[in-house]
């Protein structure tokens, strides 16, 4: 099964994931604003790049703004036997069809007594760092996490995005696909294939601390990794890939290797996921912990506009550094 | 309660449909007029909204749909399972939480979906059923299936911002959706002329390119023609209609509304419109039955809701472990 790995951006990973789905199954199709026509020829970032030439504007269809109608009728398409992916300009306007995702969509399958499948995937794209302020940076994946009946999806890199996506499309749930802006011309080998959700990826192998971070995260944490090592600090990368279903065996058994835990999220931290990994831990590996662990998330505060601003409210490789330094620092082993 | 097989194009025939709809109206009545009896005694948790008084509007558009077409319901919505084909023991063993129940009782009167007879769920959202159903409407459109979807919906869920949405969404895309507001004057307590400005909700269609009609909801005979002529429409490509049924409830919201916001002479003006007693004057007019026939018919409607109260009563409780199953595909 091995092909050879092409270089690509997560836009055009995407686009492949999109396109490879779209040829193997004609029950998928794609809706959002400005996907076909935009400067970039797919949406605004390019993602969507020639599928409407390619498979046809009934199956590729740009709508008027109408997130609520949008997501609402994508859930209803899916429950009808289309596979539906929605594409949201910016996640923050998911927020105008939360009905639909969260009333709807989480809960159909459960509440007819699993008569219905929902093959929904909501791709858009969250994260700050490109001063779109406020209302268009935000990193909502805790909030989907939360809902039971939602899958959150959250790739760090070309291949997973590739995979996830069209693990995303062939599942019968419904799938909040998150994409970071930032990262878009990130370029990377991309295997195609599949990849499946609830599995972690070992992003850096090391033994004294484990960092579980996602998206731009991991390559700040790669960053702040580089600079450790050369102070003889070995640490652990784990990225989930996706945040429900959460591979926590994964984060198990490095935490039990190394010891120590620091989670680095780009999400506000308080009432963020790393909570929830920091509370798995502490329950199941309390007795191999050596220290409390640790979490790092943006401030509790809207992301603003300007950029010296923007920097400070999200966690740097810097601030990656110093909670792994803090990290350590508290186990001071004393000789017996 | 039988599914109801297509009528042709606009001619409603009283000697065949009349009858049918005689029977489905007067069972759904005889269901629906016993809820509140249910609730008093315990069986019924929660809410449920019996539409005593509107059964013209489920009964009059299900003369055109067949089982591969699609209805997305509100609150108020067995009538409309049970007219598109829900069988009333199932719907009412749903309602009462037991495991006969379509969902095994994890829905009840507000969730109650029926996936082999297009039933996309009575809706706990007001409103919510409006994108469904121009959801189904597309993939009906995709799959190129010839199938329509229903949204039913009051006069209240007009107000909810998806309704404008889903507009506009299927006049562009000429969805074969059939969009039915149930006007019975009131949500909850709010009367229509408190809250809109613009009462002719008609209007709110019109606004969007969407062909709307206002049709008598207390008249089987004028709602089946009025759908019948949409679902053409929508099965030949044409797209969305907009139908606003004028009707009224008779009985309160749900279990124990105090109804103070309305008069008893309101109410007993409305049943002077009763679209039972109105069609079962017209067929005796017609000579299509006769008073026996029709008591016949009251009686054959008790028979079946008696058995499906037996049926639903005897359906023992969903096992505890039920509470954590079907979340998603994978159980996870
Ligand atoms: C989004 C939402 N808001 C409020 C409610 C509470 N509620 C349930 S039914 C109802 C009135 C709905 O009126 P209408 O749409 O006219 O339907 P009717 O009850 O008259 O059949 C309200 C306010 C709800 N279930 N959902």
């Amino acid at each position: 099964m091995n092909k050879p790995a092409q270089q690509l951006t997560i836009w055009r990973a995407l686009n492949a994931a999109l396109h490879d789905e779209f040829t193997e199954d004609p029950s998928v199709i794609i809706m959002g604003e400005d996907i076909t026509t935009w400067g970039t020829g797919g949406g605004i970032y390019g993602v969507t790049r020639k599928m409407a030439e390619t498979f046809g504007k009934h199956r590729v269809r740009d709508t008027p703004i109408s997130e609520e109608a949008l997501i609402s009728a994508g859930v209803g398409a899916a429950m009808a036997g289309t596979r539906t992916v929605v594409e949201i300009m910016y996640s923050d306007f998911s927020l105008l069809g939360a009905d639909g995702l969260i009333n709807q969509a989480a809960k159909s399958r459960y509440m007819f007594g699993g008569q219905f499948a929902t093959p929904l995937v909501l791709r858009s794209n969250g994260g700050s760092g490109i001063g779109k302020a406020a209302q268009h940076s935000q990193s909502l994946e805790t909030l989907f996490a939360h809902i039971p009946g939602l899958e959150v999806v959250v790739p760090s890199n070309a291949n997973d995005a590739y995979g996830l996506l069209r693990t995303a499309i062939k599942s019968n749930n419904p799938t909040i696909f998150l994409e970071h802006k930032g990262m878009y011309y990130d370029k990377g080998p991309v295997t195609r294939e599949p990849i499946p959700f609830g599995q972690a990826r070992v992003a850096r192998e090391g033994t004294d601390l484990t960092i579980v971070a996602t998206q731009l995260m991991v390559s700040r944490s790669l960053e702040a990794a580089e600079e450790l090592a050369g102070e003889g600090i070995s640490v652990e990368i784990i990225d989930p890939r996706t945040l429900y279903p959460l591979d926590m065996d994964s984060i198990y058994a490095s935490v039990r290797k190394t010891r120590h835990l620091l989670v680095a999220h780009e999400a506000v931290r308080d009432y963020g996921w790393g909570g929830e990994i920091m509370g798995n831990a502490v329950q199941e590996c309390w007795n191999e912990l050596d220290a409390a662990p640790r979490r790092l998330g943006a401030a509790r505060t809207p992301i603003p506009y300007s950029e010296e601003l923007e920097k400070a409210v999200i966690p740097t490789a810097k601030d990656i550094v110093s909670e792994v330094r803090t990290a350590l620092g508290t186990k001071v082993v004393q000789p017996a | 309660m039988n599914t109801l097989e297509a009528i042709e194009h606009g001619v409603f025939d009283l000697a065949t449909d009349g009858v049918e709809a005689l029977k489905a109206m007067t069972a759904i009545r005889e269901f629906e007029s016993r809820l509140p009896g249910y609730s008093k005694e315990g069986l019924i948790r929660g809410s449920t909204h019996p539409s005593v008084g509107m059964e013209a509007i489920a009964v009059g558009v299900s003369r055109s749909l067949r089982a591969a077409d699609s209805i997305a319901s509100n609150h108020r919505g067995h009538a409309h399972c049970l007219a598109k084909g829900a069988d009333p023991g199932r719907t009412l063993a749903e309602i009462l939480g037991r495991r006969d129940g379509y969902c095994g009782g994890k829905g009840g009167s507000m969730h109650i979906g029926v996936k082999e007879l297009g039933i996309l769920g009575t809706n706990g959202i007001v409103g919510a059923g409006i994108g469904l159903a121009t959801g189904a409407a597309l993939a009906a459109q995709q799959q190129e299936s010839g199938a329509v979807a229903v949204a039913y919906f009051g006069d209240g869920a007009s107000n909810q911002g998806v309704l404008a949405e889903s507009f506009n969404l299927a006049a562009i895309w000429k969805l074969p959706v059939i969009f039915v507001c149930e006007n019975n004057h009131f949500a909850q307590s709010a009367t229509l002329e408190e809250m809109v400005a613009q009462p002719e909700i008609r209007r709110r269609g019109e606004a969007y390119g969407v062909p709307s009609f206002d049709v008598d909801g207390m008249d089987v005979e004028a709602v089946a023609n009025a759908a019948s002529e949409a679902a053409v429409r929508a099965r030949s490509g044409e797209g969305p209609t907009f139908l606003v049924a004028d009707t009224y409830r008779y009985l309160g919201h749900m279990a124990d509304d105090t109804e103070i916001y309305r008069t008893r002479e309101q109410v007993e003006a409305w049943k002077g419109r009763d679209p039972i007693a109105k069609l079962a004057a017209r067929l005796l007019e017609r000579a299509v039955l006769t008073q026996q026939d029709i008591d016949a018919i009251a009686q054959e409607a008790i028979a079946e809701v008696d058995a499906a109260e037996a049926f639903a009563k005897a359906s023992p409780f969903p096992e505890t472990a039920e509470a954590f199953t079907q979340v998603s595909e994978d159980n996870r």
